[in-house]
């Protein structure tokens, strides 16, 4: 079995990021606890998710310059591997504040609503209402290439519209969440520098494992469709 | 020149079009009207900040029904006769414009049945309209470019409100902030003329991607 070279170093680098997440120091907080090692999954996985998107987009962007269905296939299969690294990211941040912001003498439901209600997750929230949309968008049409031109119309313009909201909701409201001045994980001072060693390499790690993991759908989807594809040339 | 022209032309058709078949301003007036008034028999007199929330979510609503027809009442064989005379951003301009007025004349019926009935709890009025003018260019500039897709789809009315909702958030709450401006509420010296470049921004935004995008809309 032969591996590119991207895809070993996705091993590998997951191999670090999981094992120094769980062995190397870290700061002790008396608020996180050991629960801080969450950071290397969970902020990564949001990592993953804007990166895929945004090669969607790209993809998208040469559809619609090259009317070839090829790129349709790609743009579609990074945006669902985006959407299934959203969904992680947000079950890995629901394991982490059920540790962090649950309030053990409050019901269960309350702490639900209170995490629910959350202006940060409203943000992640809306980019997989988005992408959501898009594969609704997809499904609805029938004619093949109409449907991969209008998606491509339409991820285009909701990525270009989702990113001032990224940057404006958070500064609008108030939140528990950390990074309160604008965007958690992008500014450079939030993270000690021990963590630091682990979190670039993970978040380098989960974007390829999830650019892999994209690569064998798309694989798949050419194969599937290959009659089409063949015929169109 | 030749482009103004056409745009021009076009715009005159969809007015001129609007006027002649009156049901469709009716209906959207009367959808209005019965709005308000169930919000009233169900809400009586509202508190400022309900008053304002409930007044974007009709406006949200008004521009959905208003907005969505702009593309759904173009028969197939008339969008081949406009792809063989005009050029598909005098097209989407003339459609942007046309809705843009459209919405200011429902906004100001809006306003005008919303006080009627729900009273008037803000401070300023005159600096409520013309926000909430500004917040219907915003929202009929967004749903005129998801009208346009929603319609190369099926289910197109319930696709409009799909598509657009999540995108609509960040204008519509920066809206709802901005209004309360109008409700003496304090803000930093500077704040509120930092939404209105920011909402005008996007609105400029919106239709940079609108020319753009449309013309491989535009083409079956």
């Amino acid at each position: 079995m032969r591996l590119a070279w991207w895809k070993i170093s996705s091993i590998l680098l997951l191999c670090y990021a999981v094992a120094g997440g769980m062995l190397l120091p870290v700061p002790a907080l008396s608020q996180l606890g050991e629960t801080i090692r969450n950071l290397y999954f969970h902020v990564c996985m949001w990592f993953a998710m804007m990166i895929l998107f945004t090669i969607s987009i790209i993809y998208s962007i040469k559809y619609l310059n090259k009317s070839d269905l090829r790129h349709d296939i790609k743009a579609k299969s990074y945006a669902a591997v985006g959407t299934y690294m959203g969904l992680l990211g947000y079950s890995t941040g629901a394991i982490w504040a059920s540790f962090t912001w649950a309030d053990p003498n409050n019901p269960a439901y309350a702490s639900f609503g209170s995490i629910m209600r959350e202006p940060k997750l409203i943000g992640a929230a809306m980019a997989l209402l988005i992408y959501g949309a898009y594969f609704i968008l997809r499904s609805s049409i029938k004619d093949m290439d109409q449907r991969a031109r209008v998606s491509a119309v339409y991820n285009v313009f909701a990525y270009t519209m989702l990113f001032p909201s990224i940057w404006i909701i958070p500064r609008l409201l108030p939140s528990l969440h950390p990074g309160q001045e604008g965007n958690p994980a992008l500014n450079f001072n939030d993270i000690d520098s021990r963590m630091r060693m682990v979190f670039y390499p993970a978040v380098l790690g989960w974007t390829l494992l999830g650019a892999w993991i994209t690569t064998l759908k798309i694989r798949i989807e050419l194969i599937q469709e290959k009659k089409i594809l063949t015929n169109e040339k | 020149m030749h482009a103004y022209k056409q745009f021009s032309a076009l715009l005159k058709k969809e007015i001129l079009l609007e006027l002649r078949q009156k049901h469709a301003l009716y209906g959207m007036m009367l959808y209005i009207a019965s709005t308000i008034f169930v919000l009233y028999l169900t809400l009586g007199d509202a508190e400022a900040e309900t008053w304002n929330a409930l007044f974007w979510i009709t406006q949200l609503f008004i521009c959905i029904n208003a907005v969505a027809k702009s593309f759904l009442q173009e028969a197939k064989g008339r969008m081949l006769y406009h792809f063989s005379i005009t050029t598909p951003s005098a097209f989407i301009l003339s459609k942007i414009v046309y809705n843009v007025l459209l919405m200011g004349i429902m906004n100001i019926l809006n306003l005008i049945l919303y006080t009627a009935f729900l009273g008037d709890p803000t401070t300023s009025f005159f600096a409520f309209v013309g926000i909430s003018l500004l917040g219907s260019i915003g929202l009929s500039l967004v749903f005129t470019m998801l009208a346009a897709i929603a319609s190369k789809a099926m289910q197109q009315a319930s696709l409009m409100a799909i598509l657009g909702f999540p995108i609509i958030i960040p204008q519509l709450m920066l809206l709802v902030r901005l209004s309360k401006t109008a409700f003496s509420e304090i803000f930093r010296d500077g704040a509120p003329l930092q939404v209105i470049l920011l909402l005008l921004a996007l609105d400029l935004s919106v239709i940079l991607l609108a020319v753009i995008l449309y013309p491989f809309l535009w083409k079956d």
